[in-house]
């Protein structure tokens, strides 16, 4: 799978000036949305979310350890991505490079400052024990918009995960023997959405093709019209009309997506 | 030898493989990618190629390359694997291009490399056979000329009794000799392409093993061939 080639992305782009989109999409407008979770036996909590051709699966594993010393009697979370040589032509194997990394911070990020997860009811024994929480991402099928299917995922993934069993004396996890408890959430659920520049449109969840042509995004992390994280990427710069313009659409795409994953997290 | 009295824990019988699924095109992205399960073993392979090797020094001027990647995602164990490879993948991926590559025609492909990769989404003991058997389906999906099918199967000695296909609690078998793990990789014409052994057993026990991994490639090879031929687009 080659780059977007530019005869290709100048139609692209006269098509977003008509409002159109090669799929027959609105700009503002997600793909379907498919999520399954509990599909991995051996983690805590786990969930495979399609987007389109795109595909994810997050996992939830945890374990015991010691607290960072700036939160004593908080749990730990640790984002892992890895964009798998398995999942597109483009990725390779060898040490992780840039938008991987960024992947999981945005998402740990994403997550963290939500305050989705309630950290301190996840001590075991303040300044000793704690649960440490890993969201581990793996891309299935990169068709774009990786960053969402993947936030998706870690939500999706964290509300189907239940505690295993520890045993205290033997600071032991037994992880074979499922808990019914549920890991501390809060209510509102936190989404991220990235909305990309191209040409002069602002769209969402661009499929591989409509991504190569990203001049600009920003992923913001909301709940119920609340922000609690935003990131932009990319070399271009946003004008302030653009910024605005992109704080509105969120509000209302938080609004769709929400809609479109609510039933999948009961 | 055979004891018809042995009890494997989940009641299985001794020369019975757990159900096996199998499913081919499930990425998209992908040449050619497949999904195979031995009961709770899940491996999903895809394959990228045959495309120019980079970088140009490890290019083969006489023929392609056939390239594994074998690679546990970290929740497909009970304690959580660190990203990245290790000592133990980088062995599995060198045995997997090795049971793999005396059925692939490479010499079309000069200075060309097939890229095979292989990740375990859920492990219940058998993952580098259930890793094979999905990875020489993803080759056939892609279209890459093949002279034969491989299917893998690993037999294991639990005490002194020969069972097919492992799982994680015979694999941890304590009782008695404990137990031995031998994967065996074979073509439908038998040809052994991999075949590791750990554990103890007598020369006459491993010549037994063998025919009982000879019986299982039947029915993996049954499972593959059907997977394949139920590709969409391919008239039965």
């Amino acid at each position: 799978m080659i780059e977007t080639s530019n005869l290709t992305g100048e139609r692209i782009k006269k098509y977003f000036q008509e409002d159109k989109r090669f799929d027959g999409r609105k700009l503002d407008e997600f793909r379907n949305i498919e999520i399954e979770t509990g599909i991995s036996q051996n983690a805590e909590g786990s969930a495979r979310v399609k987007i389109g051709k795109t595909e994810v699966l997050v996992g939830i594993k945890m374990n015991v350890g010691e607290p960072y010393p700036d939160s004593p009697d908080k749990g730990n979370l640790m984002v892992t991505a890895e964009l798998l040589p398995l999942s597109s032509p483009r990725f390779e194997n060898g040490p992780p490079k840039f938008p991987t990394i960024e992947l999981g911070r945005v998402i740990d990020r994403g997550i963290r400052e939500s305050k989705f997860i309630e950290f301190e009811k996840l001590c075991i024994k303040k300044g000793e024990k704690v649960w440490t929480l890993f969201i581990d991402i793996y891309s299935i099928n990169d068709d774009g918009n990786l960053l969402d299917a993947a936030g998706i995922g870690a939500i999706a993934a964290l509300k189907n995960a239940r505690i295993p069993k520890y045993n205290e004396k033997e600071e032991k996890i037994i992880y074979e023997e499922k808990t019914n408890t549920k890991l501390p959430l809060k209510k509102e659920i936190p989404i991220a959405i990235t909305l990309h520049k191209i040409g002069k449109s602002i769209i969402v969840d661009p499929t591989r093709q409509e991504e190569d042509l990203s001049e600009a995004r920003v992923t913001i992390g909301s709940s119920n019209g609340i922000i609690s994280s935003l990131q932009k990427g990319s070399e271009k710069s946003l004008t302030t009309e653009e910024f605005y313009k992109i704080l509105d659409l969120n509000e209302k795409i938080e609004r769709d997506v929400f809609k479109k994953i609510e039933k999948f997290l009961k | 030898m055979t004891n018809k009295e042995f009890k494997r824990p989940d009641g299985r019988k001794i020369d019975e493989i757990r159900p096996m699924s199998a499913k081919v095109g499930v990425v998209p992205n992908a040449d050619g990618s497949a999904i195979f399960k031995f009961g709770e073993t899940i491996a999903i392979a895809a394959v990228y190629g045959p495309r120019k090797m980079h970088p140009q020094h490890s290019q083969n001027p006489e023929k392609g390359t056939l390239r594994c990647n074998y690679n546990m995602i970290s929740f497909s164990v009970t304690d959580r694997i660190r990203p990245g490879p290790s000592r133990r993948s980088t062995e599995i991926s060198k045995i997997t291009e090795w049971a793999l590559e005396p059925v692939v025609m490479l010499e079309k492909y000069a200075n060309m490399v097939v890229d095979v990769h292989i990740n375990i989404l859920q492990a219940n003991a058998s993952t580098r056979c259930a890793g094979i058997n999905a990875a020489a389906m993803a080759l056939a999906h892609a279209g890459i000329p093949m002279k034969d099918m491989v299917s893998s199967v690993s037999i294991g000695k639990l005490d002194k009794q020969l069972v097919v296909d492992v799982n994680k609690y015979e694999e941890d078998w304590e009782e008695g000799e404990g137990a031995t793990d031998i994967p065996i990789s074979l073509t439908s014409n038998e040809e052994i392409t991999h075949f590791q052994l750990d554990g103890k057993i007598t020369k006459e026990e491993l010549k037994k093993a063998l025919k009982l991994a000879k019986k299982a490639r039947k029915e993996i090879y049954e499972v593959q061939k059907k997977a394949l031929k139920e590709l969409p687009g391919v008239e039965k």
